[in-house]
């Protein structure tokens, strides 16, 4: 009996021997020498891996620090962890922290059901680029949303889901990481990632077609239709190609009620209160 | 007989539909305004050579070819040049186009109007390919890939035959079986003078199984012609595309990434044969076609002659439908187009309209995959597309490459045959789109 | 309104749901064959093995995944009835709903349903029950011809099973008297033995088979190289050992053999998608029943030789690819 255990320790210890070499050797032979500066910033990141900065997770974004220079630093931000955790690596590296204004994906297109009625029925695959290639979209408007839902299957924070009412598809600016999926997605190029604004008070056109007003305005009740009155409120504002582009450095608690009221179409959204603009 | 042939890899049997194929062409004659687009092939848009208020005449030359791919447009009518803007087109994007409005029917002295069949080749082969390259032709069989090129050949490569594509897979068309039936001698002139731009003396035509009368009449001709010679190929989906084509003539497999040329081999549509025999012959440029409108319902489905930029809603007025359509396809029904604009005009590679009824219309609802890997059986390229809608499923384009979706040749087969009616030509459509992006 | 869509805009007749109705179409011969022998029983182990297999998958589609019922598409009832074809007729009827359980719920909906499951889940419900009730799945109804109230229960008496007996014969008297106990091949291959009550008969099975050949719903790889390399290496046993227990025209008439190469392993999801993954599957299928009949305990080897060749499906589907149009060939 006891000679059985004997054997059975022995065996076992000796399996056990085996295994580790094994382990040590892979190991060994498997290593990947990490730099030691983004070794030192790993532990400061949320440890989230969400992919908010744009980076593949936290490993990844802690080796771009590590070989930022002080203009490529400017470009990278975490998200989750703030302003304290960026601080926190600028002074690991010796860099200065950038100023980082929070951003968030908006949509340049306002063709609602209400404001473009559908003109044809679609019965495809429900993929945006796909029918982007097959046909004008359903509105007719041939830069306009075409309310397929790409930017909402590829959202990887899950901050797009389809509106029921207006057909198009809206950001949710808390869940919105601007990580640019949705730029990239979307075959018409209608997302931008653009400043939040103090209180999320935003300014923008929504509407990106280039066509003439009349052409425009048959297909879509609130396409812009390059009139330039926003124009002559704010001089910052250029209309080209029969397309109004107000630009991100427009103050939209200055103007943004002013252009709002003033768009004829009413292509131009402003988030914030309507008339009162003063907090 | 000699043996019927077909490729070897896949292939599927759809409903042949073929029901105008014993309906003679028919002139649709001529609408009062023509919509003439000026990118009707691939490649670069050709230049506009008129301006509002301009006269044309029926093969006034409108716009000139941009760059060596491109190709030349001619005016199909005789009238007055409306305007020269963006019209909608077939799918509803905007498309530049020479609108015309018609008065008379008066055309340019050069073009010999008359029937007569013109058998003897004066031209040499340089002025052939001049010729077929200032008479707008360009491959009518749905590509539109400027003739003139493909004849042209790169230095260095060489061809042994001409095929001429007489196969018409698609259900519903019939234009080039009418065509061969009744321009036989025509397509196998136009053969001979394909073979001569080229300096060879062989020429195949190919025609599918279920076209007896075409094959009957170009075999009691081709005795005739020395080096021209009738293929029988098996009916079966897609037959007619140019590589599946090749490999049943011939034998030879195009590899992936490489065009027919690499293997000796130059595919013509017949129609496109017919039409380098009517600019060559009789000095008259690409203006019209034969196109297939057919459908459910209709009162006079038919073949018609119809000049090109014809709106389509003249064609479906000739046509008659006994109910508003609910679909109507531009092509056949396997990869033509569905239009959401009656007015767009019938270009050079318009082979057909086809006109659905409303509750023939199928929306298809999508289920799960039972793996029953018929996908994979038919695809006539070898591919296995229920493993690349998985890949593009789960965005991984660039693993869809390696399964090669880039020689995927959109035929639908595989949505065709899906018993859980997965859209799987969409997703290798997607995969395409997404992988040339990234590049 | 016109409708738009990409190309196709054309699709085949045949969908799922038409696939289903033709695998039923050709089960019914053998479910027929089965009442003629069996009698009633069989009819009341077949309706409750097809309504529990509906059942739980209206269930588990409803309840468990949240979608439209999947019952629509009708393998529910194949797999219900490929099931009660598995089971001895006089099977208690709470037996017969666990393992409908079994196959659906567990095979089935929870690896995601139509499509996605890994095993056959007619034979792991068949296995299941196997192991867990051998007494009642090994007691056999002898086959009287249109008696409908047929209730002559036997045990172990299958042509496996008698042959299975010829190996452990010592002496040769009780040899030949175990031999005797063999039907001859005419029963055979109308079914006139004991056994799993949707397997017995070869003609009925050839008879679906066919049906399905015609339908072009399976190909004839699978059978035929699965049938083919059982038969070949059970010769070669038979003629080197001369032993009668390997004789291969009873191996392949008896058993599950035809109903498994022809119904279970054909299986769209449990098997390999391309034409040389289905080979190699199938001739795996084939060997590993030969060596589970010939050198395991059990006299059947049918369903754990699909089972485990189930299991080898996504490997073989890595690395067996049609040809690429254009490669490898001039």
């Amino acid at each position: 009996m006891s000679e059985l255990i004997m054997a059975n320790i022995i065996v076992l210890s000796l399996i056990a021997l085996a295994a580790a070499l094994i382990l040590y050797y892979t190991a060994q032979k498997f290593k990947t020498a990490g730099n030691p500066l983004a070794d030192e910033i790993m532990p400061l990141l949320p440890q989230a891996n969400c992919g908010a900065c744009g980076k593949a997770g936290c490993q990844d974004f802690a080796n771009a620090c590590a070989h930022a220079d002080e203009q490529s630093f400017a470009r990278l931000y975490c998200p989750v962890g703030g302003a304290k955790v960026m601080n926190e690596i600028a002074a690991r590296i010796g860099l200065a922290t950038p100023e980082h204004e929070p951003t968030v994906a908006v949509l340049h297109c306002n063709g609602t059901c209400e404001n473009a009625p559908d003109k044809v029925e679609y019965i495809g695959l429900q993929s945006c680029r796909l029918a982007n290639r097959a046909f004008v979209g359903k509105t007719g408007c041939p830069n306009g949303c075409l309310r397929l839902g790409d930017c909402v299957r590829n959202c990887p924070f899950n901050a797009i889901e389809m509106d029921p009412q207006t057909g198009l598809p809206k950001v949710n600016p808390d869940k919105c990481t601007s990580c640019g999926a949705c730029v990239r997605i979307c075959p018409r190029g209608l997302y931008e990632i653009r400043p939040r604004g103090k209180n999320g008070v935003m300014v923008y056109v929504a509407c990106s077609n280039k066509q003439k007003g009349a052409v425009a305005r048959k297909n879509c009740k609130a396409a812009c239709i390059g009139c330039m009155k926003c124009a002559k409120i704010c001089p910052e504002i250029c209309v080209d190609e029969n397309l109004s582009r107000i630009p991100p450095s427009v103050s939209a608690e200055l103007f943004g009620a002013e252009l709002a009221a003033g768009c004829p179409t009413g292509a131009i959204i402003y988030t914030g209160n309507k008339g009162d603009n003063n907090e | 007989m000699s043996s019927i042939k077909t490729f070897s890899v896949g292939g599927i049997h759809p409903e042949k539909y073929k029901n105008t194929s014993h309906l003679p062409i028919e002139d649709a004659g001529i609408p009062e305004t023509v919509y003439i687009p000026v990118k009707q092939h691939i490649g670069a848009p050709a230049k506009i050579l008129v301006k509002k208020g301009d006269r044309v005449k029926v093969g006034t030359m409108i716009a000139d070819a941009d760059g060596i791919v491109s190709a030349d447009v001619h005016s199909p009518v005789s009238g007055e040049v409306l305007k020269v803007e963006d019209v909608t087109g077939e799918v509803g994007y905007l498309e530049k186009m020479i609108t015309i409005k018609t008065e008379g029917d008066e055309w340019e002295e050069t073009i010999d109007r008359t029937p007569e069949l013109i058998t003897e080749i004066s031209a040499s082969a340089e002025e052939i390919v001049s010729i077929i390259k200032s008479a707008g032709i360009v491959g009518m069989g749905g590509a539109g890939y400027p003739t003139p090129i493909k004849v042209n050949l790169p230095a260095g490569k060489k061809v042994d035959c001409i095929i001429l594509n007489g196969i018409e897979c698609e259900p519903y068309l019939t234009a080039d079986d009418r065509l061969m039936q009744e321009k036989a001698e025509q397509i196998i002139i136009g053969a001979k003078i394909l073979n001569r731009a080229l300096g060879i003396q062989k020429a195949i035509i190919a025609i599918d199984e279920n076209k007896p009368a075409a094959i009957e009449i170009m075999q009691k001709l081709t005795r005739r012609y020395v080096g021209v010679n009738v293929v029988v190929c098996q009916t079966k989906y897609p037959q007619g595309a140019e590589r599946q084509l090749i490999a049943a003539v011939t034998g030879r497999e195009v590899p992936p990434g490489c065009l027919p040329v690499d293997v000796n081999c130059l595919v013509q549509n017949v129609g496109t044969v017919h039409a380098v025999y009517e600019a060559v012959q009789k000095k008259k440029p690409l203006i019209e076609r034969i196109v297939t409108v057919s459908g459910d319902d209709l009162q006079s489905p038919g073949n018609y002659r119809v000049r090109i930029g014809t709106p389509a809603s003249y064609l479906i007025e000739k046509a008659a439908p006994l109910e508003p359509p609910g679909k109507i396809i531009f092509g056949g029904p396997m990869m033509g187009k569905a239009a959401t604009n009656l007015s767009a005009p019938i270009t050079k590679t318009t082979s057909g309209i086809l006109l659905l009824k409303e509750n023939s219309v199928l929306d298809p609802q999508q289920t799960a995959c039972i793996r029953c890997g018929r996908c994979a059986e038919i695809c006539p390229q070898g591919l296995e597309p229920f493993a690349i809608t998985g890949f593009v499923r789960r965005g991984e384009y660039q693993e869809a490459k390696k399964i090669h979706v880039l020689d995927c040749i959109e035929c639908g087969s595989c949505s065709y045959i899906c018993p859980a009616r997965i859209p799987l030509t969409d997703y290798c459509k997607l995969a395409k789109y997404e992988i040339r992006k990234k590049k | 309104m016109l409708k738009i869509s990409t190309a196709p805009h054309f699709y085949s007749p045949v969908d799922t749901r038409s696939i289903m109705r033709d695998v039923i179409i050709a089960l019914i011969p053998a479910g027929l064959v089965a009442v003629a022998l069996f009698g009633i029983a069989a009819l009341v182990t077949m309706g409750t093995a097809v309504a529990g297999c509906v059942l739980f998958e209206y269930i588990g589609s409803k309840w468990w995944q949240k979608t439209a019922p999947a019952t629509h598409d009708l393998s529910a009832v194949v797999t219900g009835l490929l099931l009660a074809y598995n089971l001895p007729c006089n099977m208690p009827v709470w037996m017969t709903l666990l393992g409908c359980f079994v196959a659906i719920s567990i095979t089935k909906t929870a690896f995601g349903g139509i499509g996605k499951n890994l095993f056959n889940p007619a034979l792991v419900g068949r296995v299941f029950l196997f192991i867990s009730f051998p007494v009642q799945m090994t007691t056999w109804v002898r086959p009287h011809w249109l008696d409908f109230m047929n209730t002559d229960v036997t045990t172990s008496a299958t042509t496996l099973g008698i042959l299975k007996h010829v190996d452990a014969s010592s002496s040769a008297t009780h040899l030949s008297e175990t031999l005797s106990e063999l039907p001859n091949y005419t029963e055979m291959f109308l079914g006139y033995t004991s056994g799993s009550m949707g397997e017995v008969s070869a003609l009925a099975l050839l008879a679906g088979f066919l049906y399905l050949l015609y339908r072009k719903v399976i190909s004839w790889h699978i059978p035929v190289y699965y049938l083919g390399t059982f038969f070949m290496l059970t010769g070669i046993c038979w003629l080197v050992t001369d032993s009668p227990a390997t004789e291969p025209i009873t191996h392949l008439l008896s058993g599950g053999l035809l109903l498994g190469a022809f119904f279970m392993a054909t299986d769209y999801t449990t098997s390999p998608m391309s034409k040389k993954g289905r080979i190699i599957f199938a001739v795996g299928c084939g060997l590993l029943t030969f060596v589970i009949r010939r050198y395991s305990s059990y006299p059947e080897g049918v369903s754990f030789a699909i089972l485990i060749m189930n299991s080898f499906v996504p490997l073989i589907d890595r690395y067996a690819h049609p040809r690429i149009f254009g490669i490898g060939r001039k």
